[in-house]
């Protein structure tokens, strides 16, 4: 009765077997339709006669690829992944430049450098094991908590931060809030901050590159469970299946959508479950087992790109930080309950511990680079802080790839307007001309 | 966790020393007029427009059974604690978190109203109100016209924070009313402050209509008035009279009311004249009486609102006073508003329809 997963893909198969030893368990003597299989359009099933109710219980939950264990060691040495010792301290340093942003920057907004932060904390090893498995040339849709991969595709420190003060350095040229980071030299689409939006367009994005002769494409797009409950989500599952694109449906779940936690953002066995009864190959991973992370990326690039298919990665997690600095989540939850996703099951301690296993790390290394990743921070705000925000005539450029005259017009008004009452706006702090 | 943050924040201000502090964040744009003028007598209490909007559900959850309160992050108050303490005051089965889906919310009330409820729903930043487009303009708006007056989704309230905050670049700062207003079937509305808000907000909840409530977010700390604890309702569809002069009529809502008193003092100080000021509050339907009244008199009108020029409300509103007012008119109707772009993050200061563009456009009007 129970369906039996491996740590494997689902297939939609193995829920049509399912349905098949269910009737069978209950299937009469007599014989329906000559034993033949209902021809509806919509559903190809036996018939039974018996009527049986199907709900979360009737099937196993979907289980938990993990490689390591808390301690770093490898659980099955079948399931290490083959990388090299150079890479796989990139991976560590890139996780650890990424903590020591974010603790940089929450604090540099709360005194006011900046006006908005979201931290990554519990996630680095998603963010990192899965850029890690990806090519470069992958495209990546972020919802917006996933700045390691940027950080390890090659976007620097310098970028991020020019980003998040919206100097005339960052490239989203100062129009959207921090955190909201774009490249379009390493395959990152710019974030924007509606949510799961970004699901169908990565789809999109998908159909696009399987249409290239020879690609070797992939997208991979990021959301987080909550996200998945927009309307969006469910339409990029079903176009990603039905339209046979090679995306990597990417779920972060880190249990809370800002306040809400996964049990009331849905019932069921979480969001791998919606993967096999859309027909998508889905695997759930823990997400703070970075190997475990690339393994499944490795894999279901691999099968995405070769048959042209959608692959639904989730990934369990916790959020161990503040939705963002505009939250303060002591207002729902305990710091019990943070407790030990930021001790035994931080993806950057278990990572760290399998370094040192395989003699690649030690304390003195560990410590030396922590100080030279937050020297990294510190000195480019240092540096970002002087420098100016774009000129303001920015506000009204990229509306269109022209701008049409009644811009130019709107332009010209607030030129105007500027040279008579330059007192009251702070140019001083933006280019001139 | 919250030990190491504590650590870790003071060794970095530590490092932070050195750092020149350059970029301020920017201060508010307006001024808050508060509302002297209470809609009704009895006892008062100081409150901001957050809880001004939380006396209101809190009376309507006390005197309707029915009334639901829900949507994003609710039960712990929503993101701007407009619901703070109904939860355990009204139990969890009428104030309770929503799936993350605006489009599941918006269905979701429309089903309520349907069967008899009064449902409040907040949309967590009206910049989010999109996916819920459908449902509101498609459903909510006709339903009632489509079932011939046997059905409709009245005791729906879609409550929604809007309009500039100071950082909240392209999307925690749309002011999205025009598009709203652009369908029969819906009323809309925007409070400038805490006494509107709780009024015109108990009015929306027990309207025959579906009703749109924007509320500037701006405006839930940063504006407080002595507020009448007792239940009132401020009437929908009409404006109110703020300020009263003869040389233009300057028509705004939400926070731009402010910046409009604010002008209107600036240009009695500077150039010796008075204006009228209106606030629309209601954006559909919008109250033309007061508005054309006033025109006739001043023969001169501003209308300012944050929302991009092209196609704002402001465009209904000039059309209006123009065919109605035409005889009177002295000068072209003048729009001061947000320009033709997304909103920008850190150009929020040009972007605006600040205080000095108003100002300035006022005495081209005056002179014209």
């Amino acid at each position: 009765m129970a369906l039996k997963t491996s740590a494997g893909f689902l297939r939609l198969k193995h829920l049509k077997q399912v349905v098949r030893l269910l009737s069978a368990h209950t299937r009469p003597e007599t014989v329906i339709n000559g034993g033949k299989p209902a021809e509806f359009p919509g559903a190809k099933a036996p018939y039974v006669t018996q009527m049986k109710f199907l709900n979360e219980t009737s099937y196993d939950p979907i289980p938990i690829y993990r490689v390591m264990e808390n301690n770093g060691e490898i659980i099955d040495s079948r399931e290490e992944p083959n990388i090299e010792n150079e890479t796989l301290i990139n991976m560590y340093n890139t996780m650890v430049q990424l903590n020591n942003m974010d603790k940089i920057l929450y604090e540099s907004q709360r005194q006011g450098r900046i006006s908005f932060y979201m931290t990554n904390y519990c996630e680095e090893g998603i963010h990192v094991g899965s850029a890690a498995a990806l090519s470069p040339r992958d495209l990546v849709f972020a919802q917006y908590r996933e700045v390691g991969v940027f950080l390890y595709r090659g976007v620097t420190v310098t970028e991020l931060v020019n980003q998040c003060y919206g100097n005339h350095e960052d490239p989203g040229k100062g129009r959207q809030m921090p955190v909201h980071y774009g490249s379009k030299q390493f395959n990152l689409v710019t974030i924007s901050s509606p949510l799961a939006t970004q699901m169908p367009q990565a789809v999109g994005a998908a159909y696009a590159f399987k249409r290239v002769p020879n690609n070797d494409r992939c997208v991979i797009c990021f959301f987080g469970e909550g996200a998945a409950s927009e309307g969006d989500a469910h339409a990029a599952f079903n176009f990603a299946a039905t339209l046979d694109c090679p995306v990597i449906m990417f779920c972060r779940n880190n249990g809370y959508a800002i306040s809400t936690p996964a049990i009331e953002q849905y019932r069921g066995d979480g969001i791998a479950a919606r993967g096999p009864s859309l027909g998508i190959q889905t695997v759930r991973v823990d997400g703070t087992d970075l190997l475990a992370v690339y393994n499944a990326v490795s894999r279901a690039r691999e099968y995405a790109v070769t048959n042209n298919k959608p692959v639904l990665i989730e990934a369990m997690s916790y959020r161990v930080g503040h939705h963002s600095t505009s939250d303060d989540s002591s207002a729902y939850r305990s710091l019990e309950e943070i407790k030990k996703w930021n001790t035994d099951e931080s993806p950057v301690q278990k990572f760290k511990l399998y370094l040192e296993h395989k003699g690649l790390w030690d304390v003195e290394s560990d410590k030396t680079w922590n100080k030279e990743a937050r020297n990294i921070v510190i000195k480019t705000m240092q540096e970002a802080e002087k420098k100016k925000l774009p000129n303001w005539k920015e506000m009204l450029e990229d509306v269109y790839y022209d701008m049409p005259p009644r811009i130019q017009k709107q332009m010209q008004q607030m030129e105007e307007h500027l040279k008579k009452y330059p007192e009251h706006y702070p140019l001083d702090q933006y280019q001139s001309d | 966790m919250s030990s190491a943050i504590r650590k870790n924040c003071f060794l970095i201000s530590k490092l932070f020393k050195n750092v020149n502090n350059c970029s301020k964040r920017l201060s508010s744009h307006f001024i808050y007029f508060p509302d002297n003028e209470k809609p009704v007598d009895g006892e008062t209490s100081k409150m901001n427009m957050m809880q001004a909007i939380n006396n209101a559900m809190d009376i309507t959850l006390k005197n309707d059974p029915t009334a639901v309160v829900f949507g994003e992050d609710v039960a712990f108050g929503g993101v701007f604690r407009c619901a703070l303490g109904l939860q355990e005051k009204y139990g969890k089965d009428r104030v309770f978190n929503t799936p993350l889906c605006e489009q599941g919310i918006a269905g979701f009330g429309i089903g309520l109203a349907t069967a008899g409820a009064t449902a409040i729903a907040e949309i967590q930043f009206a910049d989010y109100i999109f996916p819920a487009f459908d449902q509101l303009v498609n459903e909510a708006a006709k339903a009632r016209y489509r079932s011939g007056g046997q059905f409709d989704c009245g005791a729906l309230t879609v409550r929604t924070p809007c309009s500039a905050v100071g950082h909240g670049g392209l999307y925690h700062s749309q002011s999205p009313e025009a598009f709203f207003a652009h369908v029969p079937g819906l009323k809309v509305v925007v409070p400038r402050g805490p006494i509107a808000a709780k009024g015109l907000l108990l009015s929306c909840i027990r309207e025959r209509d579906p009703c749109i409530f924007l509320e500037p977010k701006i405006l839930y700390r940063s504006a407080a008035e002595e507020v009448p604890l007792e239940d009132y309702t401020l009437p929908l569809g009409e404006a109110q009279l703020l300020k009263e002069g003869d040389a233009a009529t300057l028509i705004g809502w939400g926070t731009q009311v402010h910046v409009l008193l604010e002008v209107a003092q600036m240009a009695e100080e500077e150039l010796g004249i008075k204006c009228d000021v209106i606030d629309l509050q209601s954006i559909l339907p919008w109250d033309e009486d007061t508005v054309c009244n006033s025109v006739k008199k001043t023969g001169r009108c501003l209308i300012s609102h944050e929302a991009p020029l092209t196609s704002g409300f402001g465009a209904e509103l000039a059309a209006t006073i123009q065919e109605e007012c035409f005889l009177h008119l002295e000068a072209p109707i003048a729009r001061v508003t947000g320009w033709d772009a997304p909103f920008p993050h850190v150009f929020e200061p040009f972007y605006l329809p600040d205080k000095w563009r108003c100002y300035h456009t006022l005495a081209e009007l005056v002179k014209y």
